[in-house]
């Protein structure tokens, strides 16, 4: 008999393209932690960001179809690890609270939506079902002499009504999972702020400034590397970093790790299935010092 | 029986959307309606004059009067009666302007409405008997609740009276918020100063007992009777032999206890006096924190004690005291300022509240009057105040103006630039709410003459930056966003009710609000009465008070229970409820169920009856609805008058029915 917790899996658009070192640290983590993720069948994009802005009823009708889709597959919780899809997904769930707003939307569905499903982020599933405790209990390789900071984005936690998940102004999940992985965790105070989104298109100039902030602030708390849980935050912290240099002539040179990856490095897994070579910073000189010394900031 | 009926039309009030002509005409109709007519003011003193004019001339028995809620005017009107010689509750008051012309604007179906409601009055006053009032002593003591400034200000006011006050305190001393205060506004006269002696006054007054570190644990009774229990919680001191020379303090061993009275900045030493100025200057001891108690061993206290006051098996004991009237003056608490996670309080030692601020300016405070920052130490050289920390915020359920943040804040950026004139304070406001006498001069001298730098718009995120803090906010006036590099930020936290609020307002039997302050009898007229009788309100326990309001408050209460006991008896209702001891069966029901504890089982010729204290029945007529024979009755709410009144409006509809 499988006793493993199952869960209906949203992978999202990102997790197949640009952020496809998330996707795959993210089911080689879960796997290692005896989550069982099942693929929803036949999804489609979640409306991600233009939807939203266009029409609620559209927006929620997208990501209400996945739903439909998970329910019919048996499961009653969808887990995703890209908080834009979590919040597509929860808000389409919270209006749709709305009997009226619910008829509006089932009248763009083939097959309509009548509640049954939660979604949840892969995080929150690590951070509750897991938790910091047993985790702890599987590293095999301490992160010992990483001093992170944590970044969570501005969307993951809030609204908080919405997503009811952890302090949205101060959350301490991937915090409390990174102590339990034996790494130093900054205090890091922008958490929460925002990197500039998808401004990386049109402009440019917000995202080095909004990005760069948050890159000094990291300097400041002497972290070593970011950990983040956004694919978009990680993109404009890491892919960025360059352009974030050149604008404001600054020599950052901080890693930017999905919190699944170092999960997984953690846990020992083989890096190849934690897609650390697709950084743009390096990690390599920092994954190799793990265990070896104290982090620079606890000497002085 | 020959009834009077008056329509009024309190001005457009009620005239603007009933028809009060046809209301009267159709009351000619009533039964036994010898007079009927509509008039523009009925409480005004034509209108009044015309009542009595009207008794005298048709030779009226009884009285409707179609108007207002009773709470406002029923008493003026059985007055008017006795006027024209009438007994004072042959009168019926009918609803006609909260229930009827406020509510709805259909002129016909509110003149439908009005004269239902005038049958039902008719039909009840039909069967009213005249009343009489009993007379009782009343026992010319009184308690104050909370021993604040309001509170302080109101025992003296009676004290000096004449009258008898118990003063119950919860914390170990008295004086309240205000005592915590370096300052006050507008004067920047020192707090302590103005206060200390009045609450010297109170220690030394023979009029006054004060029980400090109490609190109420029930109350019974009535007006001019109350019985209150009072908890006097275990203090591990004799407080009889305890001189407050403080050596306890100097050679404890414990100094981790939670220090109140500086607000949590620094700690103190397991057995305590609250402060230097503390009244009663006793010293108790924090068990949680005490080694003798949390260890089983050290004794230093008791053994350095000169006058042996250690008591460390002393109990909590409960005392009783009868009062005639209570005086509530518990005061407010203020925000808890970590619930704003943006701001970071309790995160960063470096964002304080403004009380822990008062408490760094105080010369007997933590600092000795110096303002160093929490976290070093070091003398801050910018300042950010944020005002409106939980006040005027829905989302936090606190949508209420606090009323004196803007003020404390202006005072206390005052004050920064009086310790450390090299300093920058910088304040970020919604708007400036400074209404009072010389505030707002106040708040201009403090922009003006010391360069306070407001700044208009909200914070959205304080964090901190190296050894700095950011606080970033909106500049509405600029239109822009402005982050201010900040050594300490000091949040200007509001008011909310005072722990533990609901729970003594159901004890004295007073209504409370959404958020837990007292509700005052009326908001105009009676602002310090409740709509119980004998229980007064003074200070922040009734919403958010400065001082001096606080102060006038307490005097007010005071003024009012020195009124009330002027007369050395008072009447009781007589609406209260009869024993019919015939019908009477004795099964014990309406004691079981009476909350007042009014009625109680006598012995009739050999058979149990009951009986109602008619001083104790405050008319509530739960004992009528159990009564499994109809035997207790509810003087002018009879079962025969509820009856006539249902079916006096079951009998308009069911003619509209058939119509």
């Amino acid at each position: 008999m499988n006793l493993a917790p199952k869960y209906a899996y949203y992978p999202g658009c990102s997790g197949q393209s640009t952020s496809s070192e998330y996707e795959v640290s993210t089911r080689a983590v879960c796997r290692a932690l005896g989550l069982e993720l099942a693929e929803i069948p036949d999804w489609s994009c979640c409306g991600s960001t233009p939807a939203h802005t266009v029409d609620h009823v559209l927006s929620a009708a997208l990501a209400a179809r996945n739903l439909v889709l998970a329910k019919e597959a048996g499961f009653d919780t969808v887990v995703t690890p890209c908080p834009s899809c979590l919040t597509n997904l929860k808000t389409a769930v919270h209006r749709m609270e709305d009997p009226d707003f619910m008829d509006k939307v089932n009248k763009l569905l083939d097959r309509p939506f009548h509640g049954g499903v939660q979604v949840k982020s892969v995080l929150q599933v690590i951070f509750e079902d897991i938790g910091p405790a047993r985790l702890k209990a599987m590293v095999k390789k301490p992160l010992s002499g990483l001093r992170l900071a944590p970044y969570y984005g501005c969307i993951m936690n809030r609204p908080p009504d919405v997503m009811q998940f952890d302090d949205p102004e101060n959350p301490i999940s991937i915090d409390k999972l990174m102590e339990a992985l034996g790494a130093e965790v900054a205090p890091f105070p922008l958490k929460v702020e925002c990197c500039g989104a998808s401004f990386g298109v049109a402009r440019k100039d917000v995202v080095t400034q909004l990005s760069g902030k948050l890159l000094q602030m990291a300097e400041t708390v002497e972290a070593q590397a970011f950990v983040t849980a956004c694919p978009l935050c990680q993109m404009n912290l890491d892919l960025r970093q360059g352009q974030v240099n050149m604008a404001a002539k600054t020599k950052h040179n901080l890693p930017v790790f999905y919190y699944t990856q170092l999960i997984g490095v953690a846990l020992g897994l083989a890096e190849t299935d934690l897609g650390l070579d697709k950084l743009i910073v390096s990690p390599r000189g920092i994954l190799a010092r793990i265990g070896q010394k104290q982090p620079a900031a606890a000497n002085q | 029986m020959k009834i009077g009926v008056f329509v009024c039309h309190c001005g457009s009030n009620i005239a603007g959307t009933v028809d009060t002509a046809k209301v009267a005409e159709a009351a000619r109709q009533m039964p036994e309606v010898a007079f009927a007519t509509d008039t523009m003011y009925a409480c005004s003193e034509p209108g009044q004059a015309g009542v009595v004019q009207a008794v005298k001339e048709h030779g009226l028995d009884g009285v409707v009067v179609a108007s207002c809620t009773p709470r406002m005017h029923e008493l003026t009107f059985r007055r008017t009666l006795e006027r024209a010689g009438l007994n004072r509750y042959m009168f019926e008051m009918a609803n006609i302007r909260e229930h009827v012309s406020w509510i709805g604007k259909d002129m016909q179906a509110n003149t439908r409405k009005a004269t239902d409601l005038v049958g039902i009055a008719v039909e009840k006053l039909r069967r009213d008997k005249p009343l009489t009032a009993k007379k009782f002593d009343i026992c010319k003591r009184v308690m104050v609740i909370g021993g604040g400034v309001a509170g302080i200000q109101a025992a003296l006011d009676m004290a000096e009276g004449g009258l008898e006050v118990v003063l119950v305190e919860r914390s170990a001393t008295i004086g309240g918020k205000m005592a915590k205060l370096d300052k006050t506004f507008p004067t920047v006269d020192c707090s302590s100063c103005i206060l200390g002696p009045k609450m010297v006054d109170v220690s030394q007054h023979p009029n006054i007992t004060l029980y400090a570190y109490s609190e109420v644990e029930s109350v019974s009774g009535f007006v001019g009777n109350f019985d209150v229990k009072v908890r006097r919680k275990a203090r591990y001191v004799n407080w009889e032999a305890c001189t407050g020379c403080g050596l306890c303090m100097e050679k404890c061993p414990s100094k981790k206890a939670k220090d109140d009275f500086n607000e949590q900045i620094g700690t103190t030493t397991a057995i305590n006096i609250p402060s230097p100025q503390a009244i009663p200057k006793k010293a108790k001891i924090d068990p949680e924190f005490c080694r003798q108690f949390t260890k089983g061993k050290c004794g230093v206290c008791a053994k350095i004690c000169p006058s042996g006051a250690i008591e460390y098996d002393q109990q909590d004991e409960v005392v009783g005291e009868k009062v005639g009237a209570i005086i509530a003056a518990t005061g407010f608490d203020l925000f808890d300022y970590t619930r704003y996670g943006e701001y970071g309080g309790g995160r960063y030692p470096d964002v304080i509240t403004s009380i822990q601020y008062e408490r760094m300016l105080s010369a007997s405070g933590p600092t000795g009057g110096h303002i160093k920052r929490p976290s070093d130490s070091k003398e801050p050289k910018s300042i950010v105040f944020v005002q409106c920390v939980g006040s005027r915020d829905k989302s936090i359920g606190r949508p209420y103006c606090s009323g004196f943040c803007c003020m404390y804040t202006a005072k206390q950026a005052i004050l920064t630039k009086d310790h450390i004139p090299d300093s920058q304070s910088y304040v970020f406001y919604m708007d400036i709410r400074a209404p009072g006498k010389n505030y707002d001069e106040f708040t201009r001298r403090g922009m003006e003459e010391y360069g306070t730098q407001y700044i208009r718009g909200r914070v959205s995120m304080i964090y901190p930056q190296g050894d700095k803090y950011i606080v970033r906010g909106a500049d509405t006036l600029l239109g822009t966003q402005v982050e201010v590099e900040a050594d300490l930020v000091v949040l200007a936290v509001g008011a909310e009710s005072s722990k533990g609020s609901p729970e003594l307002a159901e004890k004295l039997r007073i209504s409370y609000d959404a958020y837990g302050f007292f509700m005052e009898s009326h908001p105009k007229l009676k602002p310090v009465e409740t709509n119980t009788a004998g229980v007064y309100l003074a200070g922040s326990c009734q919403g958010p008070k400065d001082i001096p309001s606080s102060v006038g408050q307490g005097s007010a209460a005071a003024a009012k229970v020195l009124s009330l006991f002027s007369r050395s008896q008072l009447e009781s209702d007589p609406q209260v409820s009869m024993v019919d001891i015939k019908r009477c069966i004795g099964c014990g029901k309406c004691i079981a169920t009476c909350p007042f504890g009014a009625i109680e089982a006598i012995d009739f010729r050999g058979q149990p009856k009951a009986q109602v204290i008619e001083t104790v029945c405050q008319g509530c007529g739960i004992c009528t609805a159990t009564c499994p024979q109809g035997a207790i009755q509810l003087q002018h709410f009879t079962d025969n008058q509820i009856l006539a009144e249902v079916n006096a409006l079951c009998q308009q509809a069911l003619e509209v029915n058939f119509e």
